[in-house]
C-alpha cells in the first residue's frame, strides 16, 4: 500500500497538486500580461489614425476610438514593392543562414564534445606569421588576393615543417572560448572592415553577403548551446553504435541529432530570430535590392518623428511568420521525445 | 533474380569506396569542426586587426580625401586620462561613509577568498597569478563604481554598461529559470504559455526600442493616467538619470528573458526524468528535487546562456539610443552607444578605441567567468 501511495506521489511530474497549481497559474498569467500588454498596444496602435495616436491614450477599439485599416492599406498597397521585397529578402536570408548555421554549428559542437582536439603552439605561431606576411604584402601595395595566397602558402609550409616541433597547445575548451570571443567586439567596430571585405568580393547588396555574415556571426552561439545539449546525450548509446560499426557521421546523424531535438529546435528558433531581426549589418551591407525588414521598420522614423502607426503594422507582419514557426516547433521542445528514443 | 541485383551492386560499389570511406571516418574530427573554424576565422581576423589599427590612428581630412594618421595610444590615453575621461569613466565624487563601507566589505571579501585559495590544497602558481590579476581589475572596477554611484559623482559609460549587464542578466536569469520551471509542469494550457513567453524575443530590437518609447511616453502612452495621478505629465521622467536607466533595463529584461527561458526549458526537457522519478519515489520534496537534481544538471546550460547574455548585454545599443538618445546628458549611454556617437562625429579612431576597451572588459569578464564558474559547473554535472 505504501508503495502504491509513493508511486502516486511520483506522479507529481505529471499532475500538480491544487495549491501549487493555483500559484503557478497566478505567476504564469502575471507574466503573460507583462508580455502581452505591449503587444496589445502595438496592435491597437496599428488600428489608429496619426491623430488618435498623438491625441492621448485610447485603449479599446470601438469604445475609445474608431479603428481604421489606413496604416495597413499604406503598408500593403502604397508601399507594396517596398514592403514585399524586404519581406522576401528577410525570409530567404533568415531561413538559409539559420539552416547553415545550425548544421555547421552543431557539427562543430559535437566535435568539441566527443573528440579531443589539440591545436599546437606551433600551428598558432605559424598562423600568426602567415597573417603578418599577408599584412606586409598588402601594406607594401600588393593586391589582396596575393596577400591572402602568400599567407596561406606560408601557413601550410610552416605547419608542415617547423610547427611539429612544439609540444604545448590548446584544447577543446580554449577553442570554444575563442569562438565565443568573436562575438565580443561591438558591431560598430567591425562593420566597416566587413563592408570593405564584401566590397572586395563584390557581394554588397546581395543575399550572399548577409547569409555569410549571419552564419559567421551566429555560429559561436550555436556551438556553445549545442555543446551543452550534446553533453547530456548518454555516451553509452554512441559507444554501442560505434562497436556495431557505425561511422562517426552516422552516429551523429542517426543517434545524437535525434536525441537532441529539443535543443536543436530551441537553437534553430532563436538563431532564426537573430537573423530575422538583425539591423546593423544589414544597414551597412545592403541598399535597395537586399534590404531586410528591420531597416524598413527603422525607416518609419521620419523627420516629423516616429510614425508609430506604420511601425506597428510592420512589426506585426514581421513577427507573424516567426510566431507561426514557434507554434509549429514548440511541440518538439518536449521531454517525451527523448524518453521514447532512448527506450525504443 | 532481379530483386537480388541492387544489394550486390551496392556492395561492390561499397568495396570500391571503402578506402575513401575509412579515411573519411578517421578524419571525422576535422570534418566536424573545420567548417565552423574556417568561417569564424575568415570573418573575424580581418575586422579585428583593422579596428585595432584604426583605434591607434586618427581620421584626418587632406586634399582629395581622408587619411588615417597613426597616433599610437593617443585615443586610449584620451579615454583614460584626457578629455573623454568624464564621458568614459565618469567623475568621482567625495567618498561617503556608505561608499567606504561597501569598499571595505568588497575588498575584505576578496582578501579572504585569495587567502583561502592560497592556503587551500589545490593552489597553483598560474591560478594564483590569475586570481591576483583578476582581483586587481575587479577591485579597480568596484572602486570606479562606488566612487561614481554612491557619491555625488557622475557615472561614465563604462559604469553604466556594467550596471546594465549586472542588473539585466541577473533579473533575466531568475525570471527565465522561474518561468521555465513553471511551464515544465504538466499544467493544462502550458503550450500556450510556452509560445507566448517567446514573443518579446521575436520583435526586432529596434522595434522593441520604439515600442518602449511609445509605452513610456508620459502624455500619450498607455500609462498616462498613472503619470497624471502623480502630476508628472509635463516633466518627462527621462530627465532623471536613474529613471531613464530603469526604463532601458525594463525594456532589456522584457526582450531577453525569453532567450534564457527557452534555453533552460530545452535543457530541463532534455534531462532524463528517471532521476527525478527515483528521487520522488525516495521521498524527496519538490524543493529538494530542484536543488539536488534539476539545478546541478542544468548548470552547464545556465552558465552558457548567462555568458552569452553577458557578452550580448555589453553591446546594448538600440534601447538607450531610441528610448532616451543616451540622455539625460550621457546618463543612459552604453559603451556601444558611446562608440557609435563619436563615430557619427567622425572620430573613427576614438570610436574604435572605445570598442577595443569594451572588448578588453568583456574578454576579462568572460575569461574570469569561464574559469571561476563554468569549469566548476561542468565538472559538477
Amino acid at each position: 500500500m505504501a508503495i502504491i501511495r509513493r508511486r502516486q506521489g511520483s506522479v507529481s511530474t505529471t499532475t500538480v497538486p491544487l495549491p501549487a497549481m493555483v500559484l503557478s497559474y497566478i505567476a504564469l498569467l502575471a507574466w503573460t500580461f507583462v508580455v502581452l500588454f505591449p503587444l496589445y498596444w502595438l496592435a491597437v496602435t496599428a488600428l489608429k489614425t496619426p491623430l488618435e495616436v498623438n491625441g492621448g491614450p485610447f485603449y479599446i477599439p470601438w469604445r475609445d476610438f474608431q479603428p481604421t485599416l489606413d496604416s495597413w492599406h499604406y503598408i500593403f498597397f502604397d508601399l507594396r514593392e517596398d514592403t514585399f521585397r524586404p519581406y522576401l529578402n528577410t525570409v530567404v536570408v533568415g531561413l538559409t543562414s539559420t539552416a547553415i548555421t545550425v548544421l555547421l554549428g552543431s557539427m562543430a559542437a559535437y566535435g568539441l564534445v566527443r573528440m579531443r582536439y589539440r591545436v599546437g603552439a606551433g600551428a598558432i605561431g605559424s598562423f600568426v606569421v602567415a597573417v603578418a606576411i599577408a599584412i606586409v604584402v598588402v601594406v607594401a601595395g600588393g593586391p589582396w588576393p596575393l596577400g591572402v595566397a602568400a599567407g596561406i602558402g606560408v601557413f601550410v609550409l610552416l605547419l608542415q615543417t617547423v610547427a611539429r616541433r612544439f609540444r604545448r597547445g590548446v584544447g577543446n575548451d580554449d577553442i570554444a572560448f575563442w569562438m565565443i570571443s568573436q562575438r565580443m567586439l561591438p558591431p560598430v567596430a567591425v562593420i566597416i572592415p566587413i563592408y570593405i571585405f564584401f566590397q572586395q568580393l563584390q557581394l554588397l547588396d546581395t543575399w550572399g553577403a548577409l547569409i555569410i555574415s549571419y552564419t559567421a556571426a551566429h555560429l559561436p552561439i550555436v556551438v556553445w548551446l549545442m555543446r551543452d545539449y550534446f553533453q547530456s546525450v548518454p555516451v553509452e548509446l554512441e559507444e554501442s553504435a560505434a562497436i556495431d560499426g557505425a561511422s562517426p557521421y552516422r552516429i551523429f546523424r542517426s543517434i545524437v541529432l535525434p536525441l537532441s531535438v529539443p535543443g536543436l529546435v530551441a537553437t534553430f528558433l532563436f538563431v532564426l530570430v537573430f537573423a530575422w531581426n538583425e539591423y546593423l549589418i544589414a544597414l551597412f551591407l545592403t541598399s535597395a535590392n537586399a534590404q531586410t525588414l528591420p531597416l524598413t521598420v527603422a525607416a518609419q522614423n521620419a523627420t516629423r518623428g516616429p510614425q508609430w502607426w506604420y511601425m506597428s503594422v510592420l512589426i506585426l507582419i514581421m513577427i507573424g511568420p516567426v510566431i507561426a514557426m514557434a507554434i509549429a516547433l514548440e511541440r518538439f521542445i518536449a521531454r517525451g521525445l527523448l524518453v521514447g528514443a532512448v527506450k525504443g | 533474380m532481379s530483386s537480388l541485383a541492387p544489394p550486390r551492386a551496392s556492395r561492390a560499389a561499397f568495396a570500391r569506396w571503402r578506402p575513401i570511406v575509412s579515411r573519411l571516418d578517421r578524419a571525422a574530427g576535422g570534418v566536424f569542426i573545420l567548417p565552423a573554424v574556417v568561417i569564424i576565422l575568415a570573418f573575424s581576423i580581418f575586422p579585428l586587426l583593422t579596428s585595432l589599427y584604426v583605434s591607434l590612428s586618427r581620421l584626418g581630412f587632406s586634399q582629395g580625401g581622408v587619411e588615417l594618421k597613426f597616433v599610437g595610444f593617443d585615443n586610449y590615453a584620451k579615454l583614460l586620462f584626457g578629455i573623454d575621461r568624464p564621458h568614459f569613466l565618469g567623475v568621482a565624487g567625495p567618498l561617503t561613509p556608505i561608499g567606504i563601507a561597501v569598499l571595505l566589505a568588497v575588498y575584505g571579501l576578496f582578501a579572504y577568498l585569495l587567502y583561502r585559495y592560497a592556503r587551500g590544497p589545490n593552489r597553483t602558481v598560474g591560478g594564483l597569478v590569475g586570481r591576483l590579476v583578476a582581483t586587481a581589475i575587479v577591485g579597480s572596477l568596484v572602486w570606479l563604481i562606488v566612487n561614481t554611484i554612491v557619491t555625488s559623482g557622475r557615472q561614465g559609460t563604462l559604469v553604466v554598461t556594467l550596471v546594465y549587464v549586472g542588473v539585466d542578466v541577473s533579473i533575466q536569469y531568475l525570471l527565465g529559470l522561474g518561468l521555465a520551471l513553471l511551464v515544465v509542469q504538466h499544467l493544462p494550457g502550458r503550450r500556450f504559455f510556452r509560445v507566448v513567453f517567446l514573443l518579446p524575443m521575436m520583435i526586432t530590437p529596434v522595434g522593441v526600442a520604439y515600442l518602449f518609447r511609445m509605452l513610456t511616453d508620459t502624455s500619450k502612452g498607455p500609462f498616462y493616467p498613472m503619470w497624471a495621478h502623480f502630476g508628472l505629465t509635463d516633466v518627462s521622467w527621462v530627465t532623471n538619470p536613474w529613471g531613464a536607466r530603469l526604463a532601458v533595463m525594463i525594456g532589456d529584461v522584457w526582450q531577453w528573458t525569453p532567450f534564457i527561458f527557452i534555453v533552460l526549458l530545452a535543457a530541463i526537457e532534455t534531462l532524463p526524468y528517471e532521476l527525478t522519478e527515483a528521487a520522488v519515489v525516495d521521498g524527496a520534496n519538490p524543493w529538494q528535487v530542484f536543488w539536488r537534481i534539476t539545478l546541478p544538471q542544468i548548470l552547464p546550460a545556465s552558465t552558457t546562456v548567462v555568458l552569452i547574455r553577458i557578452i550580448e548585454g555589453f553591446k546594448i545599443v538600440d534601447l538607450p539610443n531610441v528610448l532616451t538618445n543616451g540622455g539625460p546628458g550621457t546618463a543612459t549611454e552604453s559603451l556601444t552607444l558611446h562608440a557609435y556617437t563619436i563615430w557619427r562625429a567622425l572620430d573613427i579612431g576614438g570610436s574604435a578605441a572605445v570598442a577595443y576597451m569594451l572588448l578588453i572588459v568583456v574578454t576579462f569578464v568572460g575569461i574570469s567567468y569561464v574559469n571561476l564558474f563554468r569549469r566548476r559547473a561542468t565538472a559538477m554535472a
